[in-house]
């Protein structure tokens, strides 16, 4: 059978509770009837032979552009860029994509003779990847032959010397890259677009850029009109990163671009519940459910997110496509969007969601009162296409334990961020402001981004920016079951109950509102009419 | 008194309610002809039945029937696969062929069942086919299905084993052979070996649910093969086949309840007593049955069981 489009169910007095994640655990709610929920369509089949679509790719690439194999010469100088540790959620099982495409442009450099080779994490600023992600994401054989000679190197936003200047667009946005890429033959990006918003020209004018460069679409007003950032035409963030990508086209940088989608497969077998719909749930399916709710409620969180953070995804790639990176970003989006699109007929009063676990930014970490924020507010809140699934005004309820606790380790500019900054205004053009450049020339968060696993001082500023679009939206956002002094240092409100929340939200919305829980993940992107 | 039980286990055990406004699929049948058998001939599985058969069925068929077992030695030049045809008078026919068949036979043989009364229930079915290894047999309508499932387990070598009458007696004469065996073996061009059972009625008899010991033989009897000449000179179709089955098996019951040489005679001269009983009124069938195939005992019916 193949597999089921997404839909939008109308809940009535017999549909069964619906499923809520809620961090490293689950809730369990009865929606009023009359409520909508929002279903991912069903994992498309992964491709047959993954390492001969690669192959296939290579050698014939969309767009302007030669086969890699007709790019490779011997005595050049060639930089393979791939995304970090942020894509894809949760990390895949090996082999990752990433070592697959890598393994077979290093195939193709070595039957070249191809010596001069090194391979970038682009990191942008988030914090550097461990031997351990780094041998997951690219595999044994790769890391081995690279990471002892000094040839796989990570990103450093920071470092003046590895950084070159490109120039000015049209806007005045500053173009600084990585030099290394920016100063080779040929520049090899390697993608997994997760989301509708990975890829493109965002690939190296974000994941390789400086501080100085990030800036100009990193920003509240840039972020407030990006609407969404799950789609590209209409997102201002794009738009900056297209007009660098642009521009690094015509500063002479050749890149050869791979993407590759992945199918909605997020989950091993012992979590299948959480791919079905709650009225399909078999035995199997009940009683796995079941026996992980009692588990979690007697497991302590420590443990219960350590459980949760070594899940690997059973992922399968749905499609590759190398070559220009404007015509390969837009076969990517079709291949988005052959999976994850849902047509949703009309806003809602109130958007419900439940936020898992993990987000791009804290993989093997806690999940940070500003991530819940971020990933409520900046990507749940932005998986639709045409209009947002809530009405101007309207009111989000997340589902999140959203704990006041952080990793030191990663965040560490998070907790002065939401220890002094928050205490002082939630204002994102206030904080943008007055706290933006200490945050982001701290000498002592740079040392930390450049030498531990921090994240850069000016992270946390860029979580909260994200939500931009979001808070200058909502008439309200409300956190069921969050920590409330977490919950209210956020400008949020907090509730025990989704009850109480949908109460408290028809304080806002009016007496009998209509509502929407978008039941995700596994993602999906809400084509709204 | 109704038992609670707790909330959690409740919300494992039922099945989740169906939403109103979403249109219910037609689940396929797991059931009833439906039901698929391939689990139960997986390794595992027949190892389980294996050690339900020698050591649960077969002594239980010893102490409630003790079995003589005639003719075994029709099956000595027989390699496989082979369709064994037996009369049948009780649900412990099924049980009874199982257990007496030699070992090389027993632990590669399937047995058609009734798909309406043996598969009617997920749990029935699993139990029975787990046990004996039944497989459903549409008797209520021509089935492709279970004579495509038969065919092909034929063709892997297995060997089958059938009621031809295809139901148990109501009044313990014989009933007329439908075609299925002969079909079968017509198709798989496989020999089918005519089986008798005596003595099992008065043990569990139609209707019964109590057992009684019986002492019962069983008759296996020459193997007969498909593709006989017509008196036309054309090759037998499955009908004429069924007959000859029947014949045969009408042969055993008459050797049952004589002896041999004088079976043979009476066959030879077109006098074997009739199968299906004389064609009369019931009390005189009733009255003609041998002993061996009486009802021993009143048996209540479950209308008259509890009057009050």
């Amino acid at each position: 059978m193949s597999p089921r489009p997404g839909f939008v169910l109308e809940v009535d007095r017999s549909t069964p509770p619906t499923l809520f994640w809620h961090g490293e655990g689950f809730r369990f709610e009865q929606l009023p009837a009359g409520s909508r929920v929002v279903y991912p369509p069903e994992s498309l089949d992964g491709l047959a032979d993954p390492d001969a679509a690669i192959r296939h790719a290579l050698e014939h690439p969309v767009g302007d552009s030669a086969p890699l194999s007709a790019l490779l010469r011997p005595g050049m100088r060639l930089t393979i860029a791939f995304d970090d540790v942020s894509l894809p959620l949760p990390p895949m099982r090996r082999p990752d994509m990433r070592q697959r495409v890598v393994e077979a442009v290093l195939d193709a450099a070595a039957a070249a003779g191809v010596d001069d080779v090194v391979l970038i994490a682009a990191l942008a600023l988030h914090r550097r990847m461990t031997d351990d992600e780094l041998r997951q994401a690219l595999g044994d054989r790769v890391f081995d032959a690279f990471a002892p000679h000094g040839l796989l190197l990570q990103h450093d936003a920071e470092d003046p010397d590895a950084l070159v200047h490109l120039g000015l667009t049209d806007k005045g946005e500053d173009v600084e890259i990585n030099r290394r890429a920016a100063e080779s033959d040929l520049l090899v990006y390697v993608n997994i677009n997760l989301s509708a918003m990975d890829g493109g020209h965002k690939s190296v004018a974000t994941g390789l850029a400086s501080y100085r460069s990030l800036k100009h679409h990193h920003n509240v007003r840039t972020l407030q009109h990006s609407r969404s950032l799950m789609d590209r035409h209409h997102s201002e963030m794009h738009s900056s990163n297209w007009r660098m990508g642009r521009l690094i086209k015509n500063a002479g940088v050749k890149i050869f671009q791979i993407e590759s989608t992945l199918n909605l497969d997020m989950f091993p077998s012992q979590f299948g519940f959480l791919q079905k719909r709650e009225w399909e749930w078999s035995l199997a399916d009940r009683a796995g459910f079941h026996s992980t709710r009692l588990a979690l409620d007697h497991t302590p969180p420590r443990l219960a997110r350590q459980i949760f953070q070594s899940m690997l995804s059973p992922y399968a790639p749905t499609s590759v496509q190398a070559g220009e990176v404007e015509a390969v970003h837009d076969l990517t989006l079709e291949n988005l969007h052959r999976q994850q699109l849902v047509a949703v007929e009309g806003q809602t009063d109130i958007l419900t969601m439940g936020l898992p676990y993990l987000c791009p930014y804290n993989v093997n970490s806690i999940m940070n009162p500003l991530l819940v924020a971020c990933l409520g507010l900046g990507y749940f809140f932005n998986l639709y296409r045409g209009r947002p699934l809530v009405r101007e005004g309207g009111v989000c309820i997340i589902s999140h334990p959203t704990p006041w606790a952080f990793n030191p380790v990663h965040h560490p500019s998070y907790i002065d961020f939401f220890e002094q900054v928050l205490a002082d205004t939630t204002d994102m053009f206030e904080i943008e402001q007055r706290y933006e450049q200490k945050f982001a020339t701290d000498p002592w968060y740079i040392h930390l981004y450049r030498t531990s696993y921090a994240y850069h001082g000016v992270h946390p500023l860029y979580m909260w920016y994200w939500c931009a679009h979001a808070l200058d939206y909502l008439g309200g956002v409300i956190i069921v079951g969050g920590d409330r002094a977490a919950v209210r240092r956020m400008g949020f409100k907090p509730a025990s109950t989704l009850a109480d929340a949908l109460e408290m939200a028809e304080d806002v919305v009016g007496r009998g509102p209509s509502i929407t829980h978008l039941h995700a993940p596994p993602l999906l992107v809400a084509d709204v009419s | 008194m109704s038992v609670r039980l707790p909330r959690v286990v409740d919300e494992v055990v039922s099945r989740p309610t169906w939403p109103g406004t979403l249109p219910r699929p037609i689940e396929p049948r797991n059931i009833g002809v439906d039901y698929d058998t391939a689990w139960t001939r997986k390794p595992w599985a027949r190892a389980v039945r294996r050690v339900v058969v020698d050591n649960v069925t077969r002594p239980f068929v010893a102490v409630v029937a003790t079995p003589e077992v005639f003719g075994r030695e029709h099956l000595d030049p027989l390699e496989g696969p082979v369709i064994f045809a037996a009369n049948h008078s009780s649900h412990l026919d099924t049980s009874i062929v199982v257990a007496c068949l030699p070992e090389r036979f027993r632990r590669r043989t399937v047995v058609a069942a009734a798909a309406d009364y043996f598969f009617d229930r997920p749990w029935k079915a699993a139990l029975w086919s787990l046990a004996l290894g039944t497989i459903p047999m549409e008797r209520t309508k021509v089935s492709r299905k279970s004579a495509d499932l038969a065919a092909s387990l034929l063709d892997e070598r297995w060997n089958l084993v059938i009621f031809p009458e295809g139901g148990r007696t109501r009044d313990g004469w014989g009933q007329e052979f439908r075609g299925g065996a002969a079909y079968l073996a017509k198709r798989c061009d496989v020999p089918v070996v005519p089986v008798h059972l005596r003595g099992v009625r008065p043990a569990f008899p139609r209707g019964s649910s109590t057992l009684r010991r019986s002492k019962v033989e069983v008759r296996f009897g020459d193997p007969l093969r498909p593709g006989q000449k017509m008196a036309s000179g054309k090759e037998e179709d499955a009908r004429h086949f069924a007959g000859r089955i029947e014949g045969a098996v009408a042969l055993l019951a008459d050797e049952a309840e004589s002896d041999w040489w004088s079976a043979r005679r009476r066959a030879a001269a077109g006098a074997t007593p009739p199968f299906r009983g004389p064609d009369a009124s019931a009390w005189r069938r009733a009255w003609a049955l041998p002993a061996s195939a009486r009802r021993t005992r009143s048996v209540r019916s479950k209308s008259s069981a509890k009057p009050w």
